[in-house]
Order: structure tokens, then sequence, then C-alpha cells
């Protein structure tokens, strides 16, 4: 299912595979034709990409076929060896976690895991952790502080799971536990938001020395419609909160909440996987290197600057 | 004239308007007993019939907790700013400034130097009644400087909270204030001084999920709604009826995520014994000269 400004682009798409048996069929020679239309198809997909919405950019962020956790885990690391288990209540499939290998060096990492299908999905619970999932991060902290591995999360859910149990069992307690846990690592750690980077169970595990988002990915306080529905009271005006909300990359960027965007191919990560997830792999590589010569002490204040500093307000007159 | 006069004193501050029906009588949202309103401010908004804790104006929380004539303001330096040029339905620096016209303070906190039975604290009241308590840039940095300066001053940390969580006029700026609050504590931590969390009526969303719930002792008021998710949200996800009680103060103690559930009247007497408590041990293991005035127990 295409995303409905799609539309164009793979009408033009199918046209040109149309066009491209047509001539096969009749072997003539139609090249010229369908280089202009594939010239066509790169301006419409560039004109379309650079042009998105917030709320347009919202819905690539969350796109079907858009490289998950996992995805990453296996293809831009080397040697992925997932860790399961909380060590109190459980192993929770929302988030993954273990050791790898980038480059020249062993990682700890930790995905928030969304399906990539309905079955994944309802396993995954959407991407959507349980307090359980927060400690298994944590356990992964103190691992990575202990044999002096770099940390690298990946950012992508909904937002932490707004459930009884959750609840029960300390949601709120947990998020605020691994936002201090991380901020203490003695280590490098690099997040990249590479989806749905949903409020504070997102946060969790985002308190890194450098933050980085893809290109049409998102991090908010609040999902559009949640936030629809608080201060418009319909959920339906969601397109109005995402422009409000100024939750994508550039703006992001703009306000100093993450430190770098890494670019999509055009047509967005979902079109573009192995791309995608090659660049990815590259920016962590570039970042790890350049706090490789951190020592813990200023990895701790650097990462701890970096969010006392954020915020906006004057003084008064 | 007279008359005039007896009514004016009587006639309730906009702030408590806030808090509780006006007028001389009320009926307790609890028990509807009907009580005199004065009744109510002098027991500490705590309903003289029933003990139903009433959410509290931040002018009676420091009151109630600070030594009297020891508060010392440390809040109010800053503004808010509208770093995405929010509009909903209103403007947010709209927004804002009928919230500082209402309530008289530029954003929903205090912050202040005092003495909690002879214990020197920082002191964080949060204003439920302002934007419903949200944590947005100023709020985020005012807890950050009060946990810092209270550092600074060997003094010992507590933080009321009341809040709906993160604002979301200020977008993930807001979000990152959870992040702010949390490493500003570290001091607090590395010069083992106390830091004891209150949570109150209602303490929800990013401040429970940040500074709220890091405390080392960490208390509630009868009643008090604490959660991560708001009830609401809840239902809509899981669509089923939740349990009686659910998300309430009691409740969290049974869960074990409470150090104790402790009535608005005997909050401050329990707050300076924990207080004496810790340092007593602080001073045991770490003697110098700057912790020795605390008091022993």
């Amino acid at each position: 299912m295409p995303l409905p400004f799609e539309k164009p682009i793979e009408d033009l798409e199918t046209k040109i595979e149309e066009m491209r048996a047509y001539a096969s069929e009749q072997s003539i020679d139609l090249a010229d034709e369908i280089g202009l239309l594939q010239q066509r198809l790169e301006r419409l997909k560039r004109d379309t990409f650079d042009n998105l919405t917030r709320w347009q950019r919202v819905q690539v962020a969350r796109a079907a076929g858009r490289p998950t956790a996992l995805d990453y885990l296996q293809g831009a690391f080397d040697a992925f060896t997932e860790l399961h288990g909380d060590r109190t209540l459980g192993d929770d499939p929302a988030i993954v976690a273990g050791l790898a290998r980038l480059g020249e060096r062993s990682v700890v990492v930790i995905g928030q895991q969304k399906g990539r299908d309905t079955k994944e999905n309802i396993h995954r619970n959407f991407g959507m952790s349980h307090p359980s999932g927060y400690r298994k991060a944590m356990r992964m902290f103190d691992l990575a502080d202990k044999f002096g591995l770099p940390v690298v999360t990946l950012i992508d859910t909904p937002g932490a799971y707004p459930g009884i149990a959750a609840e029960e069992q300390g949601q709120a307690w947990v998020i605020a536990e691994s936002i201090r846990r991380m901020s203490r690592l003695t280590v490098p750690a690099v997040t990249v938001v590479i989806g749905e980077g949903g409020s504070g169970g997102a946060l969790a595990v985002g308190v890194a020395n450098r933050v980085l988002i893809l290109e049409n990915a998102i991090y908010s306080v609040i999902s559009p419609e949640s936030c629809a529905a608080i201060l418009w009271r319909d959920a339906a005006e969601a397109e109005k909160a995402a422009e409000a909300l100024k939750l994508t990359a550039y703006d992001l960027l703009e306000l100093g909440v993450v430190d770098r965007v890494v670019d999509e191919p055009v047509g967005g990560a979902h079109k573009s996987r192995e791309e995608t997830i090659r660049r990815v792999r590259e920016a962590v590589l570039e970042e790890i290197a350049g706090l490789s010569s951190m020592g813990a002490d200023a990895l701790q204040e650097q990462r701890r600057r970096r969010f006392r500093d954020l915020g906006r307000f004057r003084d008064a007159a | 004239m007279a008359l005039e006069r007896w009514f004016r004193r009587n006639r309730p501050t906009r702030k408590e308007d806030d808090n509780a029906p006006a007028g001389l009588w009320l009926k307790c949202e609890a028990c509807n007993a009907q009580i005199y309103r004065k009744d109510l401010v002098a027991n500490a908004y705590v309903c003289p019939e029933c003990e139903h804790h009433y959410r509290m104006p931040v002018e009676a929380r420091v009151e109630l907790l600070a030594d009297a004539g020891t508060f010392e303001p440390w809040s109010g330096g800053i503004r808010a700013e509208d770093p995405l040029g929010f509009v909903d339905t209103q403007a947010y620096p709209e927004r804002l400034e009928k919230n500082q016209q209402k309530h008289g303070r530029p954003d929903a906190i205090v912050t202040g130097g005092a003495l909690l039975d002879g214990e020197p604290i920082g002191l964080i009241v949060m204003d439920f009644f302002f934007l419903g308590g949200s944590m947005g840039s100023v709020v985020g940095e005012e807890i950050a400087r009060a946990a810092e300066r209270a550092a600074a001053e060997d003094r010992a940390l507590v933080a009321v909270t009341a809040s709906g969580g993160a604002r979301m006029q200020e977008g993930a700026l807001s979000l990152m204030q959870m992040a702010k609050t949390t490493v500003a504590l570290e001091e607090l931590s590395r010069r083992r001084l106390p830091y004891l969390s209150v949570l109150t009526d209602p303490t929800t969303g990013g401040v429970t999920a940040s500074f709220a719930t890091l405390g080392d002792v960490i208390v509630s008021e009868p009643g008090a709604l604490i959660s991560f998710a708001g009830p609401r949200v809840i239902q809509q996800t899981i669509k089923q009826e939740l349990p009686e009680g659910f998300q309430r103060s009691e409740f969290l103690l049974e869960k074990g995520m409470l150090d104790d559930v402790v009535s608005r009247k005997a909050l401050k007497e329990h707050l300076a014994l924990i207080l004496r408590l810790l340092r007593a041990g602080r001073r045991e293991r770490d003697p110098g000269p700057e912790v020795t005035r605390a008091a022993a127990v």
C-alpha cells in the first residue's frame, strides 16, 4: 500500500514498467521514451520528498517496509548476538538487545522493535515496551559499563505501553531509572532515531553522547493523534498537531534535541532499505570513532551537559 | 460597612477558587458533608469530616512544610519562550500570559530555600493550577537549578510534585526536561544529600517518569493519582474496566512503588524524621564540618 502522496510516483513507476514490457513484447526500442519518463520519475520523487509536510513525514516514519531495529542489528552490525531477559519478570520482545561487532569494535546494542508484519507486530506489542523491556536495557547499560563497550541504541516506538500491568510494575519508575542509568554510562553512547521516537518511552534509551535521527523519522513529546485529542478535542486533527509539534528531523536539529540528521535515499527508507542501513552504519561508525578518544569522566560530563542545557527560556526583564 | 468587610475577608481568593468551589460553605467532593471553607483551609485543605485531601495551593504547601519565616524564594528569574510558535485553539504565549495573570507567578513552579523543622532544604513545589503543572523549559530549568543550588549549599532537596506531565506546547524540548531534571540530581547524589520526593494529586506522565520517582525516599498523600499513562488513555487502549483504586497512592504502595502514604497533617514531621535519620548516617560515614550542624535524631 503506497502512502497517499506516493500514489503519483507509483503510477509513474507502473507506467514505466508497462512501457518496458510492451517494448520487449513488441521488440521495439522505447529507450528514449523510457529514459525521459525515468527522469520525470526521479524529479517527481525528489519534489515530493523534499516537500513533505510534517504529517507526511509522520506517515513515512511509520511506513510498512521501513527497516526495523532488527534489520539494522542484522544488517548494519556484524555478529549480532541477542541477549534476552530482565532477570526479574521476563523478556520483553518490544526491546531487543545484545552484543555485536561494528568495524573493529565490540558494542552493546539496544533496539526498540516493531513488527514487520501483523503477526510480529502483535508479538512485539507494536514496539511498545513494558517495564521489563527497560529493565533489560538497564542490564545492558551495566554490561557495557563493566566491559567498556560503546552503547548503540535504536529508537522506534509509539511510546511505552499504557496498560494495567505496565503501570503496576512501575512504568514511570523504570523510565526514570533508565534515563538516569544511561546518563551515567562511562562508555560512548550513540542513539539513532530510526522511525518513531515516542515520548518518555523513547527517551528512556535516548540519553546518549550523540543523538542521530534519520531524515524521515520523528521524535515527539506526544503523538500527533493524542495531542490533537487533548488540545483540539479531536484525534482527527492530528495533521494540525503534527505541524504544531515540530517533530521532524530538521525541526529537532534546529531545537538542539538531535545532533545530526542521516539522509535517507530519495523516496524514503522503506523504498531503499539496504542503502539506508548502510548509511546508518557509516554514521554510527563515525560517531563512535569521534567519541573514542574521550575518557569516562569526559563522556559522562559531555552527556550530562548536553541534556542539562536543553530548553529555551529567557531571563526576566 | 462592617458587614461588607466581613464578606470581603471571607471571600476566597482567585487561587483558592481553583482548588475548591467558591463560597463560604462547600460540599465535600468525597463525603458530601457541608464544610465551612475556613475550616477546610485551616485544616490544610483536608476535609475535617472524611480526611479527603484536596489539591493545595502552592503558598499553602510552602507554609505547611517550611518553618515560619524561613522560606527564601529561588525561582522566578526566568520566563518561557515559544520555541515552536505553538498555536492550538489559542496561541501558547496567550495561554501563558493568562495563567501568569491568574496565578501571579511566571510558571507552574516555585522553588526556594527553607528550614524544615530546622533541617536546611531546597524546596520545589509544582503548581497544578498553572497549565496543569506541565513541565516545559522553565519548570525543568527551575527544578535543575534548585537541585544544583541545594547541593552547593549542602541542603537536602524536597520536591512536591503535581503535574499532568510534559508541556505539549514546547514539544520535544519539554520531553528533554525529563533528562535535564534527572541529570541535575547527580550532584546531590554525589554529596550524599537526601532527595525526598512527595507525589501529590495528580502526578502523571513525564514528571512521574523522571525526577519525581528518583527520590531516595518517595512518599505520597492519601488518594493521590500517580501514573505514567492517565487512566483514560489506558482505558482507551485496553478497552477494559480499570481495577478499583488503580493508580491511587494506596494501590501503588501495595505494588511496592512508594515508601509510604502519609497524611498531610503528618507530612512535615515524617519528612523531618527521614531527613534526620539519613543525615545521621551520612555524618557517621563522612564526618565533616559542613554536616555536623545537622541536628541529631
